[in-house]
């Protein structure tokens, strides 16, 4: 299957230039989730630049990431592999059609009491 | 009428191919004044020199153009040939027709029209040229060396065998520096101090070398080869004549809260101390901040103590004012502050150490007396953990570390685990690592023994933290070839931390007028053909203030340094650049503005009478001192009445040249 996603799309959504890697480690020696990970934080870093974009859009490692951003924390250079890891996920979300709910939906279901976070990651949550 | 020659360069197809040579030629020829005018292949050739000189005789010509590259590049030549042929050097003047013209334009009609435009305001200006004739100046023959290390010490002895005095001015109370911390050396594993003492003892005896120990430079004023120099000779509170060096006194010093330097602060030493055994001069010095006598006015114990009576409570720091010809600049590295890199728990445990702790941990003459123990608790450590590129490589945008590589890390981790496992093989070691860099004569070989006889652990990756848990440091890191997340249990943990230049060079630098880059590393006046001078004249580098070296390098740069200083010292005198500031007193209205932008102090006022056809009688008149202006023309653009003028770029010259350009 192919997801018609390239290595422009996650660069774009993400701001990150991959080119900065070093592929020093660093990212994957800090990560808490790595034991839960198919492909780690470094990993993303290079098969982002190689365009093994489908792999990782299948994989469920884009879900195990906690965004602690301790890897964007650390990083010697500043390439920030949370922020590609939630490109990937970004992407995959847009690849799903409509969201459950839309913008105009939002001011009835309002309430003091519903932390907004809630309203975002349903906006989040796609059909299929 | 005045005759000028025009000579345009095609610099093979450089020039020739933007720019059509023959019709710039042609245009010039009608220009008033222009007698004659040619174009050559390569003017800076022999033949293209030769017919120069031909054409200055047979035209006579008073003034000549050359349409070629930057005035950089061959303005020195061409004024030469006109020197050859019996014209004043300063009647040439170079229109830069490559640089600024044919490298940056890509049409030829467009090019060639912009060659003809500097070409006429080159012709202006040599019109209004007038012959130079530059000055000279005396060099003292005396050298600065700034930094007693293995860079200062050898650039020293090097001067100092081929005949000249040298100061060296060290800020600590000893000479050696660096390399008198470290155990032992890369890639022969001979011990550092067995090594550097012999130079040092030959430096303090060499009657050439002046130590001046335990003080700091405060201004540095003049030029090339006449430098003078305020050094601060701080208190030491001790007599240099009487002290022995015999340590009674160290001894019995009460006082033990001043953190040793020279072990990196890993144990203590009394306020009255001697940096290490082998110091030089081997003198006691009272560190004041932790004195019971300075901050209380009791105890004295040492001066109780002191056969020699040469304590000296009320001693006074002395400034020394001296004249220099050359100065070298060698002042040397210090490790970055581990504590920015709190992932390693650098501050949460004392049992995580930078490698030059380490060096002081492993040294017989350490704290520990050269048994490797654990800092916390004195314990044998069974397992260590290196970590590597700690502060080096990071990008600029990185919230913190440096972008350089260190150079040094990969060989000297390489020989702390080699020489860990040498000494007790019960050990294990680990070395994380991003790439082991040993470009270096036996270096790779180095390595390799490290993991193949020695059987150290290299680990391709990083280290992502490290946490105290209980009496173990959990060191959690990638190992890249297994992709895999280890979890090594260490008993001590070793950073590898980047160099960066010592404190201290940025404002010598200032003093200097040296310039230095973004790191605050000093800069070499070109990168490949001239790294051990500073732009700055009279200025020389040596050693890790120009860039992270290890000692080979450092000894190198250091010998090439003084090669450098000899050439200038062993000049009578310096010929001068003509093209300076001058004061013309009719219209100089005394109001100092000038003086105050000098970078160079070049400028003093004096009364002076003064006749004019509009006045007559005393005033107060600016004067430059033609000997100490370097001609930057701060003074010319400040001046409200425009009675400042630069020799050779005058502001009639350059309004000349605009008016040919927008003619």
């Amino acid at each position: 299957m192919s997801n018609n996603i390239t290595t422009e799309d996650i660069l774009r959504i993400s701001g990150v230039d991959t080119r900065k890697c070093m592929f020093c480690g660093k990212c994957s020696g800090t990560c808490p989730a790595f034991d839960e990970m198919e492909y780690h934080p470094h990993q993303f870093v290079y098969m982002v630049q190689w365009g093994m974009i489908d792999k990782l859009m299948e994989s469920k490692s884009i879900y195990k990431c906690l965004t602690c951003f301790a890897c964007l924390e650390r990083c010697p250079r500043n390439v920030q592999p949370a922020k590609l890891i939630e490109a990937v996920r970004q992407a995959v979300i847009r690849q799903q059609g409509m969201n459950h709910m839309t913008e105009n939906d939002i001011p009835g279901l309002l309430e003091d009491k519903l932390p907004q976070q809630a309203i975002v990651s349903a906006m989040r949550k796609y059909k299929k | 009428m005045q005759k000028i020659g025009v000579f345009v360069c095609w610099c093979g197809s450089n020039i020739a191919a933007t720019v059509d040579v023959k019709a710039v030629a042609n245009a010039m020829r009608s220009e008033p004044g222009v007698v004659f005018s040619t174009d050559y292949q390569y003017m800076c050739s022999e033949n293209g020199q030769n017919l120069i000189k031909d054409a200055i005789r047979d035209y006579k010509l008073d003034g000549i153009v050359v349409c070629s590259c930057s005035p950089r590049m061959h303005e020195a030549t061409f004024r030469k040939t006109a020197m050859a042929a019996g014209l004043n050097p300063y009647m040439v003047e170079i229109a830069n027709i490559r640089e600024q013209c044919s490298w940056i334009h890509k049409d030829m009609p467009e090019g060639t029209e912009k060659a003809m435009v500097l070409a006429r305001a080159a012709i202006a200006k040599v019109k209004k040229n007038a012959p130079l004739t530059a000055g000279t100046s005396p060099v003292t023959k005396r050298a600065l060396v700034i930094g007693g290390g293995i860079a200062g010490i050898q650039t020293a002895l090097d001067v100092a065998d081929a005949g000249y005095e040298v100061d060296i001015v060290e800020k600590s109370p000893t000479i050696g520096g660096r390399m008198a911390q470290l155990d032992k050396t890369f890639p022969t594993l001979d011990c550092a101090a067995c090594i550097l003492t012999p130079k040092m003892v030959e430096a303090n005896q060499h009657e050439k070398i002046n130590l001046i120990t335990y003080s700091e430079l405060e201004n540095v004023s003049g030029f090339v080869g006449n430098f003078t120099a305020r050094i601060r000779k701080k208190a030491r509170h001790v007599d240099e004549k009487k002290c022995t060096g015999c340590g009674v006194c160290t001894e019995k010093c009460p006082s033990r809260k001043g953190l040793n330097e020279f072990n990196m602060g890993l144990n203590t030493r009394g306020a009255i101390y001697i940096p290490f055994a082998q110091a030089i001069p081997n003198l006691a010095v009272i560190d004041t901040s932790n004195c019971i006598h300075f901050k209380t006015g009791k105890c004295g114990i040492c001066e109780k103590n002191c056969s020699a009576g040469a304590i000296k409570f009320d001693q006074e720091d002395e400034i020394i004012e001296r004249k220099y010809g050359a100065i070298v600049v060698a002042t040397g590295f210090k490790p970055i502050d581990a504590s920015y890199f709190d992932e390693y728990a650098y501050t949460q445990s004392k049992d995580v150490v930078t490698s030059l702790e380490f060096e002081r941990l492993m040294n017989a003459a350490g704290p520990s007396k050269g048994v490797l123990v654990r800092p916390s608790d004195g314990e044998h450590p069974h397992d260590i953990t290196f970590i590597q590129c700690v502060g080096s490589r990071c990008s600029h945008d990185a919230t913190k570390g440096k972008e350089y590589c260190s150079k040094i890390c990969c060989m000297y981790t390489a020989k702390h685990a080699m020489l860990v496992r040498e000494k007790y093989p019960d050990v294990n070691v680990h070395v994380f690592y991003i790439d082991v860099r040993t470009p270096g004569k036996n270096f790779d070989e180095f390595y390799r023994r490290a993991v193949e006889q020695y059987d150290v652990d290299y680990i391709k990756g990083m280290v992502g933290k490290v946490t105290v848990e209980g009496k173990k440091l959990h060191v959690q890191g990638s190992s890249l070839l297994s992709n895999d997340q280890l979890h090594i249990y260490s008993d001590m943990v070793v950073l590898a931390t980047a160099i960066e230049p010592d404190p201290t060079a940025r404002s010598i630098g200032t003093m200097l007028t040296a310039s230095m880059d973004t790191n605050d590393f000093f800069t070499e006046a070109h990168p490949k053909l001239r790294p051990v001078e500073s732009p700055t004249a009279g200025i020389f580098l040596s050693g890790v203030c120009q860039g992270p070296k290890d000692i080979p390098e450092t000894v190198a740069q250091a010998g090439a340094a003084a090669s450098k200083v000899i050439g200038l010292l062993s000049k009578n005198e310096l010929v001068g650049n003509p093209c300076v500031a001058h004061a013309n007193e009719l219209l100089c209205n005394g109001c100092s503005q000038c003086e105050r932008v000098c970078p160079y102090g070049a400028i003093t006022y004096v009364e002076k009478e003064v006749r004019g056809p509009e006045f007559r009688g005393v005033k107060r008149v600016a004067q430059v001192n033609e000997a100490v202006c370097q001609g930057c023309g701060a003074c010319t653009v400040t001046c409200p009445s425009t009675a400042m003028d630069l020799k050779g770029f005058s502001n009639n010259q350059i309004i000349a040249e605009v008016d040919a350009i927008c003619r």
